[in-house]
């Protein structure tokens, strides 16, 4: 006899679950609140007065659109780098079986895998030894080398689900190689990239502990937070911009869970 | 005969592409070789090699006068590693680590269960979101909102002052070691931080290994007498091992390399991440710096090798 699936979960069990799913999302809304306080000096609760006034003064601050400029340059870039890197991966080694196959794997995994601050000072002295100054292009290529692996973990799911037949049929009916790539191919993975390409972007528009290590004198939004929080100065700036940053992360989180929650493994199921 | 076979093979593409397309058919190695290349050349220059000499500068060691690093093979400087007040260092973090990914596994299990077991249509939604969102949300924000929570000035004292409660935040705030002037500057505020930040990353193992059991086992068990308890303790739990070994790797990973919570939210003592980024900055030994690095290195290749005797790579 089959068990009824609709049992209700016990009382316990739901106050556990509630609580700390509270737990995870108080916090966040607390950032909310905090944006728009009156007071100046310190993180006084409750906040003895609610103003938009340090909307209009974040927006004029161009330190902080400098920052915020240099994040979006440096995210884009990378997403486009990892996503050639990571697709080319996923292809190689869903594709083919090979010696050296998991190895692979595990080697497009280390960079999160480690801690962040070891492929941190890792590439800063590589980067002294071989005399190469710090620039955009350092922090670039410390932030593609551990974007590649969301892009390839969401391809490899999504090349798990393309049949090869559906290739053979399409070389059989004369296509090359390149037309079977844009029009059997592409289609078939582009939700996947789109998806790995967002989640890449704001694993690499939210990353500090590489970033202090591989970036010099220039600051990326959160190099810019980070020295907010180790010193603060202005307070009110800040509380804007960390609620401007829960926005925009949470656009291309829920834009990559709409594009593959058919799909078995859905994206973002591993930073 | 002859003549079937003939026109059923299509005649050569013609142009660069088609040739192209015909090689790679015809010599899939060739193509694989081609899509691997630049993967490899990234990852395995840019990365693995300044890994490699990272971990090659740890055997040697800095000239005390001059400040110059002393190229020549030494273990002298691990055996600084070992000196009372960097070995504390070490301890320190290894025991953090180890408190934050059990916390981390007795908040997480309720909140997988309950979605991997009850939650259905769009409760099963809200309860993925609900792990997803907090667990990309941006890393300094969060450390952020916890550094509002945790001020004097903050929530938690307003909040525990309404129940007249503030004499256990004192009594707390009193103790030896997890105690100090304030939440935010003693090891209960890192700690409660550690777990706020790397707990989403526990949820989703445990919830994948307990999708994998049927439910009709948990009634088995309480069809054959066992209650609640039994239950988990001898069905639930070995189930569910696999999943909270993989999702450890992540919680213990990630702390024991992590040096900004420490250094924003808690006391002055250091964690290995903070020591490592003092040697590399302002103390330019680099040698020190590395061999401190590899700490978490060793340490996490024991855990993934005990990992996978368990099997926790299934449930990752």
């Amino acid at each position: 006899m089959r068990s009824d699936r609709n049992t209700a979960a016990p009382l316990g069990l739901k106050i556990a679950a509630g609580a700390g799913l509270a737990f995870l999302h108080l916090p966040i809304l607390l950032i909310f609140l905090y944006a728009f306080t009156t007071e100046e000096k310190s993180y006084q609760f409750p906040p003895p007065g609610l103003t938009l006034k340090w909307f209009a003064v974040t927006w004029n601050r161009p330190d902080v659109w400098e920052a915020l400029g240099l994040s979006v340059r440096v995210a884009t870039i990378s997403t486009a780098i990892a996503l050639v890197l990571g697709t080319l991966c996923a292809a190689a080694v869903s594709r083919t079986k090979f010696f050296g196959r998991e190895t692979i794997s595990l080697l497009v995994i280390l960079p999160i895998a480690l801690p962040g601050i070891i492929t941190g000072i890792a590439l800063r002295s590589a980067f002294s030894f071989a005399e190469i100054p710090f620039s955009f292009w350092t922090i670039v290529l410390g932030h593609a080398t551990f974007c590649v692996v969301v892009i390839y973990n969401n391809a490899v799911a999504r090349f798990r689900r393309v049949s090869g037949s559906l290739i053979e049929a399409s070389m059989d009916l004369g296509a090359d190689s390149f037309q079977t790539f844009r029009y059997i191919i592409l289609p078939n993975i582009g939700t996947a990239l789109l998806a790995g390409g967002m989640l890449a972007f704001a694993l690499s528009f939210d990353e500090v502990i590489v970033t202090t290590f591989t970036a010099g004198q220039q600051s990326t939004l959160p190099i810019w937070m980070l020295e907010e929080l180790v010193r603060p100065r202005q307070r009110p700036v800040t509380n804007v911009v960390a609620m401007v940053v829960v926005i925009v992360t949470f656009l291309p989180i829920l834009g990559a869970y709409y594009l593959t929650r058919d799909g078995d493994q859905v994206a973002g199921g591993g930073k | 005969m002859s003549i079937a076979t003939d026109t059923s093979i299509l005649a050569r593409r013609g142009g660069l592409s088609g040739r192209l397309s015909d090689l790679f058919w015809r010599k899939p190695g060739i193509l694989l070789l081609l899509m691997l290349t630049p993967p490899l050349l990234w990852l395995g220059i840019i990365y693995l090699g300044s890994l490699i000499a990272l971990l090659l500068q740890s055997f040697f060691s800095i000239d005390d006068f001059s400040g110059l690093i002393n190229f020549e093979f030494t273990l002298s400087t691990y055996r600084q590693l070992l000196i009372p007040s960097n070995f504390d260092i070490i301890l320190r973090t290894v025991v953090m680590a180890v408190m934050v990914t059990l916390a981390s596994a007795v908040i997480a299990f309720p909140i997988a269960y309950y979605a991997a077991r009850y939650a259905r249509g769009k409760w099963k939604v809200i309860f993925y979101l609900g792990v997803m969102l907090p667990l990309w949300s941006s890393y300094l924000v969060k450390i952020y909102a916890w550094k509002l929570i945790l001020a004097k000035e903050g929530i938690l004292t307003w909040f525990l002052a309404k129940l007249h409660l503030l004499w256990l935040l004192d009594a707390w705030l009193a103790l030896p070691v997890v105690g100090g002037s304030s939440l935010s500057i003693s090891y209960t505020g890192t700690f409660i931080v550690f777990i706020y930040v790397w707990m989403p990353f526990m949820i989703l193992p445990i919830q994948a290994a307990l999708e994998r059991v049927p439910g009709n086992l948990i009634e088995a068990s309480a069809d054959l007498g066992g209650n609640p308890a039994q239950t988990f303790r001898f069905v639930l739990f070995p189930l569910a091992l696999p999943g909270i070994i993989a999702g450890s790797i992540f919680t213990f990973s990630l702390t024991l390399g992590d040096y900004i919570i420490p250094q924003i939210i808690g006391s002055s003592r250091l964690f290995i991440g903070q020591a490592v980024y003092a040697q590399q900055g302002t103390a330019g030994n680099i040698p020190l710096a590395a061999a401190f690095s590899v700490v978490p290195i060793v340490i996490m290749g024991l855990y993934l090798w005990m990992a996978k005797r368990q099997g926790a790579f299934d449930a990752l």
